[in-house]
C-alpha cells in the first residue's frame, strides 16, 4: 500500500510539474492577452518533434537546448505577425486564429513528420533507475524531468518576482499605458512573453516526448486538460496554475493506481447488484477507468462552486 | 522645449482638441488651466500619443506627434496621469525602480534622493503602493516618473482630492523640481498651486487655448477669470 502510495505521488509530481510547464505559459499570455491561447499544446507538440529531429543529428541535449528556442522563436514570430494585428480586431477573432493555429500546426507536423509515432528516445546516460523501493524502480529519467520542471518554476518565479523585468512584466500586464508612458516598449515585452510563454511549452514537449510517445495527436491529448487546469487555477494566477497541476496530478496518478471501483462502494451502503442487471457496465466501473475524466469533472464542479477558480479574481 | 501648434484629437466623431497652441521652455513651469472638460487633459494625453493627434508637436526640436507613449518617455519626455496609476500590488520601491528606462545611465535623481525628500515613502518603501494615502501616491507618481531623469514633465491634475497641507507639499515638490532644469507643464483646476509656483499660464476653453499670460496678468484679468474659469 504504502508503495503505491508513493510511487503513485511521484508519478503524479511528474505529470503535474509537466502539467504546469505548459500551464504557466498560457496563464501569462492569457493575463496579457486577456484571451485564451488555443493553440498553445500545439508549440509543446512542436518541441517534442524538433527535439526529435534534432536529437537524430546532434543528440538529446542539443535537443533540450535548441528545441525550445526554436518554438520561442517561432512563438514570438506569430505574436508580432499575426495575433498583433489579429488583437485590433477583438477577443472572438483571437480564439478563432489561435484555433485555426492549433489545426495548422497538427497538419503541418503531419506533412513534415508524417503521422508515425517517433521514436524519439531519451539520453542513454539517464537509462538507469535512479532508485529502486519495495523491489519497484523510479527511473533517473523521470527523476531529471522532476528536477527540470521544478528548476523553471523556481527560476520563473524568481524572474516574475525579484528581478526588474518581472517587476515590469507585472505591471504591465495590469496597466500597459502607464508603463509605456515610463519608457517600456509594451509590445516588445508582450512579445517576449508570449515567446518564452511558448518556448517553456517547447521544453515540456522536449521532456515530455519519450516518455509520452512523440505523435501527432499529442498536442490534443494534453492541451485540453491544460485549459482544464488554468480555468482551475484561476485564469490568469500562476500561483493557482501551479496548484491546479500538482492537483490533476496526482488525482490522476491516484485513480490509476487504486483499485477501488463502484462494487466496492456500493457494498459500503449494503446495495449489490446482479451481473445480468441492465446497468452492469455502470456499477461495474471502477476508478482507474474513470481516472481520464476526473480533471473535467472537477472543472464542473470548480465552474459551479467556485467559478473564479483557486486563486482567480472576480472581474470588476 | 515643447512647442504644439494647431492641435486637434478627436474622440470618436467628438471635435475635442480644435487648434490648440503653446510652448514651455526649458525649466519653465507652465500651467494649463480651464473648467473641466475644456480638453486640457486630452491635450496631454494627445502629445504623450495615448489618443491620436493631428497637428505638430516638436519636442526639443523633433517631431513627436504620433509617436508610441513609450518612444516620447525615451526622449525625456515625462507624463503623470490624472488617476495617479500606482501599481497596487507592486512595493514603493518596486513602484520607483520601474520607472528607470532600460539601457538608461544614472540620472538627476536616486532612489535615495526621493526617499531624503519624502521620508514617508521612505519609511513605506517594502509595503505595497496600494495601501498608501491618496497624498502618498501622488508623491510616488511623481518621484516614479522623475526617476526615468526626464527633461520636461506633463502633470494632470496633482492636486485633486488632496488636503490644502498635501496641496502645498506637491507645489513645493514642482519647484524643487523646476530647479533642477525640469521644465513642467502643470494640467490644474485649482489657481492657487498654478499661481504660486508658475512662469506663465493658458486658459483653455472650447478645445483651444483662450488666453496666455502670467499669473500677475491673470490676477488682473477679472473678466477672463469669470468667463473661463471661475464657476
Amino acid at each position: 500500500m504504502l508503495e503505491v502510495f508513493i510511487f503513485s505521488t511521484l508519478n503524479g509530481l511528474v505529470t503535474g510539474l509537466l502539467l504546469f510547464m505548459l500551464a504557466s505559459g498560457l496563464t501569462l499570455i492569457f493575463s496579457m492577452m486577456g484571451v485564451l491561447n488555443f493553440a498553445h499544446a500545439s508549440f509543446y507538440m512542436l518541441g517534442a518533434y524538433f527535439a526529435y529531429s534534432i536529437s537524430l543529428h546532434l543528440g538529446f541535449w542539443m535537443g533540450l537546448i535548441f528545441a525550445p528556442l526554436i518554438v520561442g522563436i517561432l512563438g514570438a514570430v506569430v505574436e508580432r505577425f499575426a495575433l498583433r494585428r489579429v488583437h485590433a480586431h477583438g477577443h472572438v477573432a483571437e480564439l478563432v486564429f489561435t484555433f485555426g493555429l492549433a489545426f495548422l500546426i497538427e497538419e503541418a507536423v503531419q506533412f513534415f513528420w508524417g503521422p508515425d509515432t517517433k521514436n524519439y528516445q531519451s539520453p542513454d546516460i539517464l537509462d538507469f533507475p535512479l532508485f529502486t523501493l519495495f523491489g519497484q524502480e523510479f527511473s533517473a529519467y523521470r527523476g531529471f524531468m522532476i528536477a527540470i520542471s521544478v528548476g523553471i518554476f523556481i527560476g520563473l518565479y524568481y524572474v516574475l518576482t525579484r528581478s526588474r523585468i518581472g517587476i515590469i512584466i507585472q505591471a504591465a500586464i495590469t496597466h500597459p499605458h502607464t508603463v509605456a508612458n515610463l519608457g517600456h516598449n509594451v509590445p516588445f515585452i508582450f512579445m517576449g512573453v508570449f515567446g518564452v510563454g511558448t518556448a517553456l511549452a517547447g521544453v515540456a514537449g522536449v521532456i515530455a516526448g519519450p516518455v509520452l510517445t512523440t505523435f501527432p495527436g499529442m498536442a490534443v491529448v494534453l492541451g485540453s486538460i491544460v485549459f482544464v487546469i488554468v480555468v482551475i487555477g484561476g485564469l490568469g494566477s500562476l500561483g493557482g496554475a501551479f496548484i491546479a497541476s500538482l492537483l490533476i496530478g496526482l488525482l490522476q496518478s491516484y485513480a490509476i493506481a487504486s483499485n477501488v471501483g463502484m462494487p466496492d462502494l456500493l457494498n459500503l451502503v449494503g446495495l449489490e447488484f446482479s451481473r445480468d442487471h441492465p446497468l452492469t457496465d455502470l456499477w461495474t466501473l471502477t476508478l482507474p477507468q474513470i481516472a481520464p475524466i476526473l480533471p473535467f469533472l472537477l472543472l464542473v464542479l470548480v465552474l459551479i462552486f467556485r467559478p473564479t477558480g483557486i486563486a482567480g479574481k472576480r472581474e470588476q | 522645449m515643447l512647442k504644439v501648434r494647431n492641435l486637434h484629437a478627436y474622440y470618436g466623431k467628438s471635435h475635442i482638441l480644435q487648434g490648440v497652441d503653446f510652448s514651455v521652455e526649458e525649466g519653465e513651469i507652465v500651467s494649463l488651466l480651464g473648467r473641466n472638460g475644456v480638453g486640457r487633459s486630452t491635450t496631454v494625453k494627445a502629445i504623450m500619443g495615448e489618443v491620436a493627434p493631428q497637428g505638430s508637436i516638436l519636442f526639443k526640436g523633433e517631431e513627436i506627434a504620433g509617436k508610441p507613449s513609450f518612444e516620447i518617455a525615451h526622449r525625456g519626455l515625462g507624463y503623470v496621469p490624472e488617476n495617479r496609476d500606482i501599481f497596487p500590488t507592486l512595493t514603493v520601491r518596486q513602484n520607483l525602480l520601474l520607472g528607470i528606462k532600460s539601457g538608461q545611465v544614472q540620472g538627476r535623481w536616486t532612489i535615495d534622493e526621493m526617499f531624503d525628500m519624502f521620508p514617508n515613502l521612505a519609511e513605506r518603501a517594502d509595503v505595497h503602493g496600494g495601501v498608501l494615502s491618496g497624498g502618498e501616491q501622488q508623491m510616488l507618481c511623481m518621484c516614479r516618473t522623475l526617476m526615468g531623469d526626464p527633461d520636461m514633465i506633463m502633470i494632470d491634475e496633482p492636486t485633486e482630492g488632496l488636503a490644502p497641507k498635501i496641496v502645498e507639499q506637491v507645489g513645493d515638490l514642482l519647484e524643487e523640481i523646476a530647479s533642477r532644469g525640469v521644465a513642467i507643464l502643470l494640467v490644474e483646476q485649482k489657481l492657487s498651486v498654478a499661481l504660486r509656483i508658475s512662469h506663465r499660464l493658458f486658459v483653455m476653453g472650447h478645445g483651444r487655448i483662450v488666453y496666455e499670460g502670467t499669473p500677475d496678468s491673470l490676477m488682473q484679468s477679472d473678466d477672463i477669470r469669470a468667463e473661463w474659469l471661475e464657476v
